[in-house]
């Protein structure tokens, strides 16, 4: 009886919380059929925006895989002074606010700061360009690889590789053949944890981004922007789209799962 | 010359795990390094390997000054006490490995690795996943693995001591065989001295970080250099302030000047021996050990005096402390 309570109290928060709401916004968007769906999504302004929104993913996804077999590497298999502070520091993108992430970037790269004003005076513009939303991407992402890692690193240990160096592999060697194999699959469940996060990313990017519409507005950018200027058939078409992209990579997820665990 | 270690010290923060340690293990042969756990022989063959930096100290392999060498420049075999499968790979790939980082043609490759797994008896097995071999199995492919880099010496680091106890003899019995056929120098580490006496031609007994004593089985438990060899190598017991084997007592009828009376508290049966567990006039326990015969034909039972007389040469005045501890 009590865990049938349980689990009514379970299904009807999650209703309440996640299925009404994201049901409501596809009832809402094919209200009308697909064709109107269809015009708002292939608008010059949407397509651009999903572009950005891809390469700013695509960017973001490939550093924090390199940054984040390297972090893995070094905080499972090193000891080093100061490791404690790396492995928090690394955490603290899940606890800052993507909007204080945002500011801060500002304060770095920004034209009036000495940094930033150096970098445009040699042509490199950070802030309301791709390469400060790829940076703040990037910052809220960066944990999601590593922490898949580092578990995995610790559970199949050292001996493996040492093993492969003993038969004559360097240390590149032993990590290409034995160690990659080895952490593949949890590799590919933080890239794909990454992607979602960087294609779902709001705050930060709407700070650094200067939201310029057919330039640095990536697709939530889109949804806020129309929603605000009672386009809503553009922002429900949109929003659907990006609620489809992380269904189908949930699903991709799920699919990587046992595999994990094999 | 197989392996010259020289003066190495290696420490662990504070904890010292060899020090200054020296031994040369010749060319051919099997040696033990024997002692007990954190005794450091696995550090010991560690650095011979290059798993681990001395703080100080040299190695020599095959006459090769190879302290600062990487491991993989070392031409070292090494069999790791949990097999240290390469998990996705099949048993062919896995013993395959060092032949394909050395670039060897596939051919050659086939012709090796058939060859070895023929040798340690996987040869049907050749397409399985590690995970589908038993214990016993995985290490035997852990040691054609490194058998098929021909190495200059084999390191295996407690190989025997994840498996159980019918396995584990086997594969002593196995290994010996084998070293017989191939003829590699090969250190072995383990803290069972049956072990150690049963397949190796050496013993290095290393307690604390030092080197108590080396030497052929019999040496070692015929002469041993202290009390510490003595206790680690086989069962000792007290005999009138006298450390001796207790098969290596005389029970005699009758007192002389030479004997101590004892009371015989308990007889335990230990299959065909007997362990008769006594007490002497100073009240110290002690035990010997005989036949089941002998003890008929003496008639034992508890509460009988016996007189004991130590019978062989290996016994020694009891010393308090065997070496200053160095940690």
């Amino acid at each position: 009886m009590a865990r049938r309570t349980l689990r009514v109290v379970a299904l009807a928060y999650l209703a309440v919380l996640l299925l009404v709401p994201l049901g409501l916004i596809f009832w809402r968007t094919f209200q009308h059929g697909a064709g109107p769906v269809w015009h708002s999504l292939t608008t010059p302004t949407a397509l651009h925006a999903f572009r950005v929104s891809g390469i700013v993913a695509f960017w973001a996804v490939l550093l924090n895989t390199v940054f984040g077999v390297g972090a893995a590497l070094l905080l499972v298999r090193h000891r080093f002074p100061g490791k404690r502070l790396f492995s928090a520091l690394i955490d603290l993108p899940i606890a800052v606010s993507p909007v204080v992430v945002g500011l801060a970037l500002i304060l770095v790269y920004g034209k009036f700061s000495p940094f930033g004003g150096w970098l445009q005076g040699h042509g490199f513009q950070v802030i309301f360009a791709l390469p400060g939303m790829v940076l703040a991407t990037t910052f809220v992402s960066l944990p999601l690889v590593v922490r898949e890692l580092a578990p995995v690193l610790t559970e199949i240990g050292i001996e493996q590789e040492q093993a492969a160096w003993t038969l004559g592999a360097g240390r590149f060697q032993a990590f290409r053949r034995i160690t990659l194999p080895a952490i593949r699959w949890a590799l590919g469940y933080g890239v794909v944890l990454t992607l979602a996060r960087s294609l779902g990313e709001f705050g930060a990017v709407a700070v650094v981004s200067g939201r310029l519409v057919g330039q640095t507005q990536t697709a939530t950018l889109v949804v806020d922007e129309s929603f605000q200027n009672f386009d809503q058939a553009t922002a429900y078409a949109v929003s659907v789209t990006l609620a489809l992209i992380a269904i189908v990579i949930l699903v991709v997820v799920n699919l990587m799962r046992p595999e994990v665990k094999a | 010359m197989g392996i010259a270690v020289a003066n190495v010290t290696k420490r662990f923060g504070e904890f010292v795990a060899l020090d200054d340690v020296s031994v040369d293990i010749p060319s051919g042969s099997l040696t033990a390094l024997l002692g007990p756990s954190g005794g450091g022989k696995s550090t010991l063959l560690r650095i011979i390997a290059g798993l681990e930096n001395p703080d100080s100290g040299t190695v020599e392999i095959a006459g090769q000054d190879s302290t600062r060498l990487p491991p993989q420049h070392r031409n070292v075999g090494f069999v790791f006490q949990h097999y240290a499968a390469f998990k996705h790979l099949s048993v062919f790939r896995n013993v395959a490995f060092g032949l394909e980082i050395r670039k060897r043609s596939k051919a050659d490759i086939r012709a090796k690795v058939d060859e070895l797994l023929q040798l340690v008896h996987l040869e049907q097995f050749a397409d399985r996943l590690p995970s589908q071999l038993s214990g016993g199995q995985r290490q035997r492919m852990a040691l054609a693995r490194a058998l098929a880099v021909e190495p200059e010496v084999m390191l295996l680091d407690e190989p025997f001591g994840a498996l159980d106890a019918k396995v584990r003899k086997e594969l002593r019995d196995w290994l010996r065989r084998l070293h017989d056929e191939v003829h590699v120098t090969t250190v072995f580490v383990t803290h069972d001295q049956e072990e150690a006496m049963e397949v190796a031609d050496e013993i290095v007994v290393i307690n604390e970080g030092r080197i108590e004593q080396v030497g052929t089985p019999d040496e070692l438990y015929d002469r041993p250099a202290n009390d510490f060899v003595m206790r680690f190598l086989g069962p000792v017991t007290n005999l009138g302030g006298r450390m001796v084997r207790p098969h290596d007592i005389d029970v005699l009828p009758d007192a002389g000047p030479t004997t101590v009376s004892a009371r015989v508290e308990r007889l335990v049966r230990l299959g065909f021996e007997v362990r008769v567990d006594a007490v002497d006039d100073q009240g110290q326990t002690l035990s010997v050990q005989l036949t089941r015969a002998q003890v008929e034909s003496l008639t034992l039972a508890p509460g009988k005096v016996i007189n004991l007389r130590p019978s062989a040469p290996v016994s020694r005045e009891t010393e308090d402390v065997v070496q200053p501890a160095s940690a």
